[in-house]
């Protein structure tokens, strides 16, 4: 028995530092990143950062590359980032939310059909709408005088109807669950569907919902194309930012490093905040 | 400060909106005969998905095939002219390779290492499993800019003369061998695959998580059964563990494909398409920013979106599937 107990514990050592050793390797990139953003400017191009990483009192640590960042415009961008992502992630929740309960409460003609061609929608990419749609806009506002290209509200617009396939796709699987009985009674008693929409099944969805909204919020928030194509320069948000300071590698790598990490906070505490919710979304097919 | 204001103004609003939206629907079709009211209540919740589905992703999309016809302008039909050209370019031809390199290896590759992964986080506790996995799992939550910024800086190559900060190249130095600029060496796509590391990296965790709650949910009957026959690890792994997630396996599958053949934002931040890497997404959005080119981007759109629909079949067939194990 001691010999089983042994190897088993053999086994479990092994298993650690293997692991061990591969999130060593996952984590090295990043954590250079943030060693080098911490760094002065000379001695970041005189030395490698691991210099930095095994000799720590020997350097100038500074917070100075976050102060150039953020004079670069990184917190306007942070701001934009914010006003752009919290709508468009509220927004597609609500519509997705009420089409998912036609989907899976309510009897209709061409259900099936209608669903089937949402779950092909699911892997449409972006790209084929992008010059159609901002063509549109533009078309808005020179002959209608609706201005949205170039404002938030163009971006809430993309990326809600880009997350509607996944949301009423996830939301419906997760309302199918729920016991029909329930809204049976609730018949009876006299409410309507609207009713039992907003006061019994929206209130029960809110785990599905909550996690599709992590989801949808990072996948917002890491988002450039949109942003780029239909906010862009006067309202720039943080993955634009940070690709005008890659072009200027001139500047040295620290400015890079420290934008980075000033777009990487809140997906940070997003992620380990919320990871519980995170991976049960996963788990339930919250994909992109 | 204004901008923040305007945004909290908008999401109240936002909400408040469209609630009443759906109320003035429901309005609306209470007020039509008990029939009829009966046949459009679902509509009443769906129209303005359906809307926003039909005027944002379904109208341009076809808007799209058709302008993959038209000259530059989108303007003059022009036959399959901007097939054509595609097709006798080499540069073309070099972009469809480096998306079948993606394709062949980026998912066979984020699998295998979320198994792996997935199967260590098993043996090793609760304790010591949520932290290291919490570490794997972390680049799934930035984005594919920052990323970019993260692996260039680990690829970097100081011109000669200057000092070695790139952290492969001290690597391969400190192992005697020259440092490379990595990003530009094209020989036999050397570059793809350095950028496709930088994917790995950000999908391996969400492979290894999802991976490692399937194993999680074989029976241990199934296990104990083969242990008992005399089968070790390695054939339990294979014979009775695998066949039992490959459901989780193909939707890991299909989801990194799906997203690599959509493949951009990485390429654009590391090297701009140059040096043989441009993939279909990069040279979309290179034919229409940069050459203005409305014909010839649509064109490479409708191929993207050709190569992807029998994803689209697959993945309407496991959603049949879902439901009928249901």
């Amino acid at each position: 028995m001691s010999t089983f107990l042994n190897k088993l514990r053999a086994a479990k050592l092994g298993s650690t530092l293997t692991l061990l050793a591969l999130v060593l390797v996952w984590s090295t990139p990043t954590v250079g990143l943030l060693i080098t953003s911490l760094r002065e400017r000379d001695e970041a191009a005189a030395s490698g950062w691991w210099t930095a990483l095994f000799d720590p009192f020997n350097q100038v640590w500074s917070w100075e590359s976050y102060q150039k960042a953020i004079d670069g415009g990184m917190l306007e961008a942070l701001l934009n980032t914010i006003v752009i992502s919290v709508p468009a992630t509220i927004l597609p929740l609500i519509i997705a939310a009420n089409a998912a309960f036609a989907f899976t409460f309510i009897e209709f003609k061409g259900r099936e059909v209608m669903f089937a061609a949402l779950v092909a929608l699911m892997v449409l990419p972006l790209q084929s709408a992008l010059i159609p749609v901002l063509k549109g806009m533009v078309w808005l506002k020179k002959n209608v005088g609706i201005d949205i290209v170039g404002n938030f509200a163009a971006a809430w617009i993309m990326h809600a109807a880009f997350a509607l396939p996944l949301a009423i796709y996830i939301l419906r699987n997760f309302m199918m669950t729920l016991p029909t009985s329930l809204i049976e009674a609730a018949r009876i008693d006299g409410a309507s569907y609207y009713q039992i929409f907003w006061k019994l099944i929206l209130p029960m969805s809110m785990p599905s919902i909550a996690s599709f909204a992590i989801f949808q919020f990072l996948w917002v928030w890491n988002d450039y194309l949109i942003a780029f194509i239909f906010v862009g320069e006067q309202k720039s948000v943080m993955t634009y930012k940070l690709l005008r300071l890659i072009g200027q590698y001139g500047d040295g790598w620290q400015t890079v490093a420290a934008g980075s990490f000033i777009a990487l906070i809140v997906p940070l505490m997003v992620f380990f905040g919320l990871q519980r919710y995170f991976v049960r979304g996963l788990t339930a097919g919250a994909v992109k | 400060m204004n901008d923040i204001l305007f945004g909290i103004g908008a999401i109240i609003l936002g909400i408040a909106a469209s609630w009443g939206l759906y109320w003035v629907l429901d309005f609306l079709v209470r007020l039509l005969p008990a029939k009829t009211q009966e046949r459009l209540r679902a509509f009443s919740f769906l129209l303005p998905a359906l809307v926003l589905l039909i005027l944002i992703s379904v109208i341009p999309f076809f808007q799209t095939i058709v302008w993959s016809f038209f000259d530059k302008k989108g303007k003059e039909f022009i036959g399959v002219e901007n097939y054509v050209t595609l097709f006798t370019d080499n540069n073309f031809l070099g972009i469809l390779l480096n998306n079948f390199l993606w394709v062949a290896f980026v998912p066979v590759i984020t699998v295998g290492f979320g198994l792996i992964a997935a199967n260590l986080s098993n043996n090793v506790g609760p304790r010591r499993e949520k932290i290291m996995k919490s570490l794997i799992f972390m680049p799934m939550s930035i984005s594919f800019v920052s990323a970019a910024t993260i692996w260039a800086y680990f690829y970097e190559s100081p011109p000669p003369g200057r000092p070695q900060i790139g952290l492969l190249n001290a690597i391969v130095e400190a192992f005697g061998g020259e440092a490379q600029s990595w990003l530009l060496m094209d020989a036999g796509r050397l570059n793809s695959f350095f950028l496709m590391i930088v994917v790995v990296w950000l999908n391996a965790g969400f492979s290894m998580v999802m991976l490692s709650s399937a194993i999680k949910a074989v029976p241990e009957e199934t296990i104990e059964a083969a242990r008992i026959d005399g089968a070790g690890p390695f054939k339990i792994f294979t014979g009775v563990i695998i066949p039992q997630i490959r459901g989780t396996i193909m939707s890991v599958f299909i989801t990194t494909v799906i997203g690599v053949m959509k493949i951009f934002d990485i390429v654009l931040a590391m090297t701009g398409g140059n040096f043989n890497t441009s993939v279909l997404g990069y040279e979309y959005y290179r034919l229409f920013f940069v050459e203005s080119n409305i014909g010839g981007s649509a064109a490479v759109v409708s191929i993207l979106c050709i190569l992807i629909a029998p994803l689209m079949w697959l993945q309407i067939r496991t959603a049949k599937f879902q439901e009928e194990i249901r």
